[in-house]
């Protein structure tokens, strides 16, 4: 810069000027695309990945409501380090598809600004071990404004963030912290297990007025599925149910339920494949929300196998295991053959990766915790 | 104070890079106590330790001279007399100001003054929780504010009274918050006026994302006066040591967003001066990123709202962002909580008195003969009402029912809320005195 240091008195007024990055349009309303250019949506029941299948979801959410933006770092021309953007910057430009800076308090903070300007941010944190800087934004900013200003103020942000390990990746890269947002009133928090709950409950995310933190298990991105893209989607703007509130049986069992939710889930249902060829009939319960967490869904599957084993990645201690046996053991007292058990991680940082395997709550110790269970 | 009001300029053009002692911590080391602009108790304390010296290291860039407390570049349009001084650029920005436009700036100044005095005695009689004093900061926020357009948003701290009266917020809504029976107040919407934020600097990524979506909405640089629109974020001193402000700046400059990032820098956060946060001047910062910056003497309504109509033209027009320092002084305490005697001199505070923001307009508009007798009386009149009718709001209130702790936490209904609104409410029934919060 040839001029002072200080050159507000001196920079021009009313010429823009060459911004580095642009937003293209200094304004244009978000032209939904050149409709002519954006290629018909796929239709049918396609067999897709997990993250092909939140790409498509995002792409809908996309095409149908022009206030949908997606935020987030090297989602662009990269398509995210996970590809779950892939090509929807080339469909709908950068002003829809945005690569922000590497700020993750920034990148949530500007989306509660979009969102109160009317907008639907949908932003992606790279990993969930990077969501920390982002912390604060989250709960104390995002988490109530709606609260504070007595429902004058939604924030219909959704923050998707990869979670889980089984990678092989490195420190901060594999971590589970979706109880510190549960804990959070004011966050909905919600986990696809298959790559059809992820194509839909990501348009119920979207859809929701609420704040959503959307935990992706990345471990299982590359696990394929059949999902019906012509599933019916929520109504955007709308204060119905977008549906993301329930848990699901996903397995129908007699003699145990044992409660999962994203990478977990199909952990479980190889539990039960398992113990079926031993006799024992489990019952599979995908959790879907922990917030809210649908307690009568797995109260009544408890109620009738006597017996409950959680399963998740994040440590067992303060977990959502324990959340659960608290809550069945105040509805189902009386029903209950056995303590509600709990297997996750350890109470340890996690762990290298050579070694994360013994960490994780894998067949082994799920099938443990129910024999233990069943020899109550 | 300089009269010259030059536009702040190059310290590499004004300060040759050989006196090691005028730059960094040690800058002030060459001035007594007394001729510190701060006052006593703000001079850094003085390094001998050769940092100074190690500025001047191959390859390090110079310090900016002044450090965070220099008042001598400041863009000054009225003395601490009152006296009018002319300004190569900013003059343009108030030649249309009338004096019935300067006596609504002194009546918006008395009003928050008045303001602050009732809320501070209603903190003192048990009627607020607490309350935070704007005392000192008038001319910053009632100027800035008055170059606003009802168009344009603004996203405030906690401190902000005057730019919410010109903004058409009841100040008695502010009470609300401090009383303690709302986390708001006030419709964040239709005064186009944000609620306080609490968690410091917070909000100044709320005003750059709102920015972002005001140009996607097409709002900026049409050319429309009535449309083109403009975002503010007011925050302080101690704000900018926080990551969100600076990244405020990084997505503000990358997407050349239409905000001004308002700085009043009152040199107090809580008991931490400036020099615990800055060595350099804090509006130096912002051209690092790319943004211009200016940095204005905030205790001259006029200089403050002429640096922030350009800022605010400048970011209607597509220009992108600017950063306001406004130099100023938070002459109460930080809030009815706090004991600035602990940590601050009087002789401070006194030299701060006797540049009263609001002292100087009037002086101002009394040498001009703007300011009649009946015009002061009914001004009077009116703060004697304003503030009659701020204790009365006030302590008619109300109590807010306990089972509102239970509304809005989410849009649409969330199990876990409901559950426990509803154990709440068999809970309450279950006495005998039924009446709400009978229990307690």
């Amino acid at each position: 810069m040839t001029t002072t240091i200080f050159d507000a008195a001196s920079a021009s007024v009313g010429a823009a000027r060459p911004a580095p990055a642009p937003a293209s349009s200094n304004g244009a309303a978000p032209a939904r695309a050149a409709s002519s250019d954006v290629p018909p949506a796929p239709t049918g029941t396609q067999r897709l990945t997990f993250a092909k299948a939140i790409t498509l979801g995002l792409r809908r959410a996309l095409a149908d409501d022009p206030t949908v933006l997606l935020m987030g770092e090297d989602i662009g021309r990269l398509g995210g380090v996970f590809r779950v953007t892939d090509g929807l910057q080339a469909e709908f430009g950068e002003d829809r598809v945005v690569d922000t800076p590497l700020a993750e308090s920034g990148i949530v903070g500007t989306a509660i600004g979009l969102a109160m300007r009317g907008y639907r941010p949908v932003v992606e944190i790279q990993f969930d071990g990077f969501v920390f800087p982002a912390y604060d934004q989250i709960t104390t900013q995002l988490a109530k404004m709606h609260y504070r200003s007595k429902g004058a103020l939604r924030l219909p942000v959704v923050i998707r963030i990869p979670y889980g390990g089984g990678i092989g990746a490195v420190e901060h890269h594999s971590e589970s912290p979706e109880v510190l947002f549960a804990h959070t009133a004011g966050l909905r928090v919600v986990t696809p297990s298959s790559p059809a709950e992820a194509y839909t409950l990501i348009q119920q995310a979207i859809a929701s007025p609420d704040p959503v933190l959307f935990f992706e298990p990345k471990g299982r991105y590359w696990d394929k599925g059949d999902v019906d893209l012509d599933a019916p989607a929520p109504a955007p703007h709308g204060d119905a149910p977008t549906g993301m509130d329930t848990a699901r049986v996903v397995r129908p069992g007699t003699d145990l339920t044992l409660v999962a939710y994203g990478p977990t889930v199909a952990t479980a249902l190889k539990a039960a494949e398992t113990a079926a060829a031993e006799g024992t009939s489990i019952e599979v319960v995908d959790l879907r929300t922990l917030s809210p967490l649908d307690t009568a869904t797995v109260a009544e599957s408890v109620r009738r196998t006597r017996r409950c084993v959680v399963v998740h990645e994040a440590p067992v201690t303060y977990g959502t295991g324990g959340e659960v046996a608290a809550r069945i053991t105040e509805e189902c007292f009386f029903h209950l053959e056995a303590p509600v058990l709990r297997v996750g991680g350890f109470y340890t940082p996690y762990p290298v990766a050579k070694i994360e395997h013994d960490y994780l709550p894998g067949l082994d110790r799920v099938l443990d915790a129910v024999d233990r269970a069943l020899a109550f | 104070m300089s009269s010259s009001g030059l536009p702040y300029a190059s310290p590499s053009s004004t300060t040759p890079a050989t006196a090691p002692t005028s730059h960094g911590p040690g800058a002030a080391a060459t001035q007594t106590p007394a001729d510190t602009p701060g006052g006593p108790a703000a001079a850094p304390v003085p390094t001998t330790d050769g940092r100074a010296a190690a500025l001047h290291a191959p390859g390090v860039l110079p310090a900016v001279a002044g450090g965070p407390l220099g008042d001598e570049d400041l863009v000054q349009l009225l003395t601490p007399a009152g006296e009018r001084v002319s300004h190569p650029v900013y003059d343009a920005y108030v030649a249309h100001l009338t004096d019935d436009d300067l006596r609504a700036m002194y009546r918006d100044m008395v009003l928050t003054r008045r303001f602050d005095t009732e809320a501070t005695a209603l903190q003192r009689q048990g009627e607020l929780a607490l309350y935070a004093q704007g005392l000192g900061q008038e001319a910053a926020q009632i100027g800035s504010g008055h170059a606003l357009k009802p168009q344009d948003h603004v996203f405030p701290s906690y401190r902000e009274h005057g730019v919410a009266h010109v903004r058409g917020v009841d100040l008695a809504d502010v009470l609300r918050l401090f009383r303690g029976v709302d986390h708001g107040g006030w419709d964040p919407v239709g005064n186009g006026f944000h609620l306080y934020t609490l968690v410091i600097g917070s909000h100044a990524l709320h005003a750059t994302g709102y920015a972002m979506g005001v140009q996607r909405d097409g709002l900026v640089g049409t050319g429309d006066d009535e449309r083109d629109t403009a975002v503010v974020a007011y925050f302080g001193d101690g704000a900018t040591s926080q990551g969100d402000v600076s990244e405020s700046l990084v997505f503000a400059a990358v997407n050349q967003a239409p905000v001004v990032l308002f700085c009043q820098n009152n040199q107090w956060a809580i008991s931490e001066p400036t020099t615990r946060q800055a060595v350099a001047p804090i509006a130096a910062r912002a051209p690092g990123f790319g943004i211009p910056a200016v940095r204005v003497d905030g205790n001259d309504v006029l200089a403050s709202y002429a640096v922030t109509a350009q800022a605010l033209e400048r970011a209607r027009s597509g220009g992108g962002p600017t950063f306001v320092e406004a130099f100023t002084y938070r002459m109460g305490a930080h809030t009815t909580s706090d004991d600035p005697s602990r940590y601050r001199t009087s002789e401070q505070e006194e030299h701060w008195r006797r540049r009263d923001p609001i002292d100087r307009l009037r002086t101002h508009l009394e040498a001009r003969g703007a300011l009649g007798e009946e015009f002061l009386a009914d001004l009077q009149a009116e703060a004697d009402a304003f503030g009659e009718r701020l204790r009365t709001v006030v302590r008619g209130m109300g109590h807010p029912s306990s089972a509102s702790m239970f509304e809005h936490v989410y849009a649409t209904p969330h199990a876990g809320v409901e559950a426990d609104r509803a154990w709440f409410q068999q809970y309450e029934s279950s006495f005998l005195d039924t009446r709400e919060g009978s229990h307690r």
